[in-house]
């Protein structure tokens, strides 16, 4: 039975995307870590989920629809380059309203609902081939983007107040890193759904930094450890059919759960 | 240990004139104005401590001074160009602030985007700029853990840090906001050393933001006091006098000296006394 599924051509597509999103998602964790802000990578996921809802309400592409609700969200965000605890309650209040909105969305929508369960829980193994491209481009831009501007992300991540006082346009950075993150989550979306994207974004950036202090080697780290858990995943639900998306989060906090005992006592 | 010296004939040759050059200075925040007519030199090698109490504008003098505040009136040029055009002549230590524990970044990794983090690109290793977070480790004393996670380090070794960060770039003029912080008196000493030894070395001129002028009484080439509405620039004896800080807060203060120690008491916004940040 596992030996016959990993013959089937959709397999290989659900594990060359779940590849392709592991390490956009990898790469860009650490930046999103250094700078605490787990928390919109929530918001932008959810306001995702709304645009995908509002497209299906006028019956266009739902993946165009999160795309344009994330890079939304992504962009305000950006822009008011808020810190602590007014981001915080900001991001609570724009979630909370957009996916009231999503709701609405949802109950005025005709169609199937496994589309809307497909949003929230992800849908790998239903990945088509044009799908796989438009996932390969994306993320090449994710990554293009994080290595154009590494040092000075780097710089405005970890350092704000001596990265401006250097003349690196925090603003811009910021603005930049969330549209980045917007793209990242539109793909992780469309493999751990909306309600699982910080599986993939945060908890192997968040066990990286717990195993190495060198910031180049804690984005190979988490992009590797994103890669296990996202092949993984998939590769577990073949064997057993229960929902990938379990399988990825549960390998995913099982490295975190391990990267925190072994240094437990420092 | 090493000293600067190395790095001093450029760091001196490149300045013709005052390093940095004040005419004619106000900020404007909406109505309010801040400093009518700021106006001072400051030449190679001084050692300038800016005083004063909260909302005077001493942090907003150090953004005037980066290029990241425009002033309302007046003229400001530091090495002779505009603040925005001398950015990258200029080294800035922050106050210090705790990194997360967990922040995947060492001390060589803060030093070294002090020299080329502002750059776009991965920025591959070159054996100069190696050489020179190596150099810049080693003339703080912070060999010893440049590769530390930067959060597991004290206050006092992060601001070692940061002093390397803003010196390896080989700046022409040193700004301090606030260095010493939430830092312990030893650590507080070996900061004011380690800038004070800088300016002597290499000639470059510090300006330091304090609320307590004792740590850097020694030191202290001159004192600017910016005052509720009013300023007074000059060496510490003629500022730090009661004549002088009366007329600046425009009612009676005492400034005593106890135990080579100053001490002022009436200003309207201290309780009466200037005390250290005590670590907590």
């Amino acid at each position: 039975m596992f030996t016959e599924l990993l013959g089937q051509p959709f397999v290989h597509t659900a594990l060359l995307a779940g590849a392709v999103v592991a390490v956009v998602c990898g790469a860009i964790g650490t930046f999103v870590v250094a700078r605490g802000a787990s928390f919109a990578v929530h918001a932008i996921s959810e306001l995702g989920f709304t645009g995908a809802a509002g497209a299906l309400v006028i019956g266009i592409d739902p993946v165009a629809g999160m795309v344009a609700g994330s890079l939304l969200v992504g962009g305000v965000l950006g822009v008011l380059s808020l810190s602590g605890r007014e981001r915080d309650s900001a991001i609570g209040a724009v979630l909370a309203f957009g996916l009231g909105v999503g709701v609405l969305f949802l109950s005025l929508y005709q169609g199937y609902a496994t589309e809307a369960t497909n949003l929230l829980f992800g849908s790998i193994v239903g990945v088509s081939d044009r799908q796989l491209a438009e996932l390969t481009v994306v993320a090449a831009i994710v990554v293009i983007g994080i290595a154009a501007a590494y040092r000075p992300l780097l710089f405005s991540s970890v350092d704000p107040a001596a990265a401006e006082a250097r003349g690196v346009p925090l603003r811009a950075l910021s603005v930049l890193i969330f549209l980045l993150l917007a793209l990242t989550t539109a793909e992780a979306i469309q493999v751990v759904g909306v309600l699982l994207v910080l599986t993939l974004v945060i908890t192997p950036a968040a066990a990286a930094q717990r195993l190495t202090a060198k910031p180049a080697t804690a984005i190979l780290l988490s992009i590797v450890i994103a890669l296990v858990a996202t092949e993984g995943g998939i590769l577990l639900s073949l064997q057993q059919p229960w929902p990938t998306s379990f399988f990825i989060s549960t390998i995913s906090f099982a490295a975190y759960l391990g990267a925190r005992m072994r240094t437990w006592s420092s | 240990m090493a000293t600067f010296a190395d790095q001093g004939p450029r760091a001196r040759a490149a300045v013709d004139g005052p390093v940095v050059r004040v005419r004619d200075l106000s900020v404007a925040f909406g109505k309010r104005v801040l400093w009518d007519g700021l106006g001072f030199d400051l030449a190679e090698g001084e050692f300038l401590a800016v005083l004063g109490p909260n909302g005077t504008g001493k942090t907003s003098l150090v953004r005037v001074l980066l290029g990241l505040l425009a002033p309302a009136t007046g003229s400001v040029q530091v090495t002779g160009r505009p603040p925005l055009h001398a950015r990258s002549r200029v080294g800035y230590v922050p106050q210090q602030r705790a990194f997360d524990r967990d922040l995947p970044l060492r001390g060589l990794d803060l030093v070294r985007l002090g020299l080329d983090g502002h750059r776009w690109g991965l920025g591959l290793r070159s054996r100069d700029s190696e050489e020179r977070v190596r150099r810049a480790l080693a003339d703080v004393g912070a060999t010893g853990y440049g590769d530390t996670p930067v959060g597991r380090l004290s206050g006092g070794e992060q601001q070692r840090l940061r002093i390397a960060q803003a010196l390896v770039s080989d700046p022409a003029l040193l700004l301090a906001d606030e260095p010493l912080l939430s830092l312990d008196l030893a650590s507080q000493r070996i900061v004011v050393d380690l800038l004070d030894r800088r300016r002597r070395d290499a000639g470059t001129p510090v300006v330091f933001v304090t609320h307590d002028v004792n740590p850097i009484l020694s030191v202290a080439d001159r004192v600017l006091y910016l005052g509720p509405g009013r300023w007074a620039i000059g060496t510490p004896a003629e500022v730090l006098t009661t004549e002088t800080l009366s007329r600046l807060y425009d009612t009676p203060v005492d400034v005593l000296r106890v135990r080579g120690r100053i001490v002022v008491v009436g200003t309207p916004d201290d309780g009466g006394v200037h005390h250290h940040e005590t670590e907590h």
